[in-house]
């Protein structure tokens, strides 16, 4: 195989981490609404935890996402 | 990638050593004047109702001051310029990278390292200083059975030394994909034909207004994992 | 809509060289974030701004904010502390003329009270006396009325005796004395 084609591959694959990173996303954003409507005085209170369960599930899949890019261009 | 290229605009050496004075260099010394002069020229008025400019400042205050309260309390008040310059230093440099043509300091891996080995090691030596040897028992937790000791112990270590590269690798990553995915888009508004130029540009103007978003929450990310881990070393809640 | 989408598909091939341009005008250096030479310069400036920035912070700026804003709420706690103050006073005065009005309506309860009963006495005693002194001129009357008809029934009596003198005489010639007629009077009503 061409090993250009092959480090594109890589990077392609190395992107997948994104997937989890948008299931989690999701997961928190989604599980906060949910709680946020049963319970609406408690929600803004837990504001903070929303961003930074928002900004430990990003920065997994961001990791994956700076795989790839090492494999581009490093 | 040209908008990551470092560009040294007055060569300057010491000890051997190259500290020229960069594009990079250029725009942390304009938010230390920014962050200076806003702050300084805000509070000369000193009145006890603010004028608008000093409200913004005293609401950076305000804001700052909560997260170290809320996860701190009242007694970590003592790091509290340390984490407000942590906070205002990211939020400036995120946001001057916002405008067009400018440099993203924070988009480059080392500076985000630097700031964040910078946290680690002051809070690893606050933990040691009011711990002593004491503070290595945040690597045992509570209520955890003696037989998965081995287990959990190992984890909590790498996932504490960990943290200096998640700490950097985040706010990084986000500031250099962000500022990569609006070059991408942007192109694509060059090489589209016709009318379908719009819906690139479109998009990037959206996706504009949500890195502004993203330059926000990384350095408020980043100033509240500050205070989590400070948490550890000075109250070792564990 | 289709001739659109065959453009688009036909410049689709030059939109990736394109994107791979964008992304890779400098091939050579790879990411410029990478790029080792220029760390040295970076974390020079880096530290020298960040600690000039927390000195400043620390020094200048911080202190003036924390000062504005300790001075802001001590004046408001301060103003807090005089509403307060001011309001128990308010309650206080408030309870004072509270306490004045219920004072004030059992008094005037009272004097009404009072004047009521002082009233009904003094018409009570007024209604005695008039009643006293109609029961007086009442008995006066009977007793006036009693007099009188005593007083004419004597005189019918005299008035009896002159006209059986008058009689006696007018028949039978013989002067009869009032005594003597008076007695056989007396005699016959018994």
């Amino acid at each position: 195989m061409d090993p250009q084609a092959a480090k594109f591959i890589g990077a392609g694959l190395a992107c997948f981490a994104l997937i989890g990173a948008g299931i989690g996303i999701g997961n928190i954003f989604g599980n906060y609404l949910s709680g946020a409507l049963r319970n609406p005085s408690a929600a803004p209170g837990q504001f903070t935890n929303l961003l930074i369960g928002f900004a430990l599930a990003e920065a997994t899949g961001l990791f994956g996402l700076l795989i790839a890019l090492i494999i581009l261009f490093g | 990638m040209a908008q990551f290229e470092i560009k040294r605009l007055v060569p300057l050496e010491l000890f051997g050593y190259d500290i020229s004075f960069t594009n990079a260099s250029l725009f942390m010394v304009l938010a230390l004047v920014l962050i200076s002069g806003f702050l300084i020229f805000a509070m000369t008025g000193r009145s006890l109702v603010p004028s608008r400019i000093q409200s913004i400042a005293e609401s950076v205050y305000e804001f700052v001051a909560g997260i170290v309260r809320e996860n701190l309390g009242e007694e970590g008040m003592r790091y509290f310029p340390w984490v407000f310059s942590i906070f205002i230093f990211i939020l400036t440099l995120n946001m001057l990278g916002m405008i067009p043509g400018s440099f993203t300091v924070t988009s480059h891996i080392i500076v985000t390292f630097a700031l964040a080995a910078m946290v680690w090691i002051v809070a690893t030596g606050i933990g040691f200083a009011r711990h002593g040897l004491g503070y290595l028992k945040l690597f045992v937790p509570h209520g955890v059975p003696i037989w998965l000791m081995p287990l959990i112990v190992p984890i909590e270590i790498v996932s504490y030394l960990i943290r200096p590269i998640s700490l950097s690798v985040r706010l990084f990553a986000n500031m250099m994909a962000g500022h990569t995915m609006l070059k991408v888009f942007a192109s694509f508004a060059v090489s589209l034909p016709f009318v379908a130029k719009a819906f690139p540009v479109l998009f990037t103007a959206a996706f504009t207004g949500l890195e502004f978003l993203v330059a926000f929450l990384q350095a408020f990310i980043f100033t509240v994992l500050t205070c989590i881990y400070l948490n550890d070393a000075v109250n070792m809640h564990h | 809509m289709i001739a659109a989408m065959t453009v688009l598909a036909a410049e689709l091939p030059g939109i990736a060289t394109d994107v791979a341009e964008a992304l890779d005008e400098h091939k050579s250096g790879g990411l410029p974030q990478l790029n080792q030479p220029d760390f040295a310069p970076q974390l020079f400036w880096l530290a020298l701004t960040f600690v000039l920035l927390y000195v400043i912070m620390k020094r200048v700026a911080l202190p003036r904010i924390g000062e504005v804003i300790e001075e802001r709420k001590d004046r408001i706690q301060r103003d807090l502390a005089a509403a307060e103050r001011l309001k128990g006073e308010t309650e206080k005065a408030l309870q004072a003329y509270e306490k004045a009005l219920a004072d004030a309506r059992s008094n005037a309860t009272s004097i009404a009270r009072q004047t009521r009963d002082s009233l009904n006495a003094e018409v009570d005693k007024e209604r005695k006396a008039i009643e006293d002194q109609l029961a007086k001129k009442l008995s006066d009357a009977e007793a006036s009325i009693t007099a009188t008809k005593d007083k004419a029934l004597a005189s019918v009596k005299d008035i009896a005796g002159d006209t059986v003198v008058s009689i006696v005489s007018a028949l039978t010639n013989l002067s009869v004395s009032k005594d003597e007629v008076n007695s056989a009077l007396a005699a016959s009503e018994k």
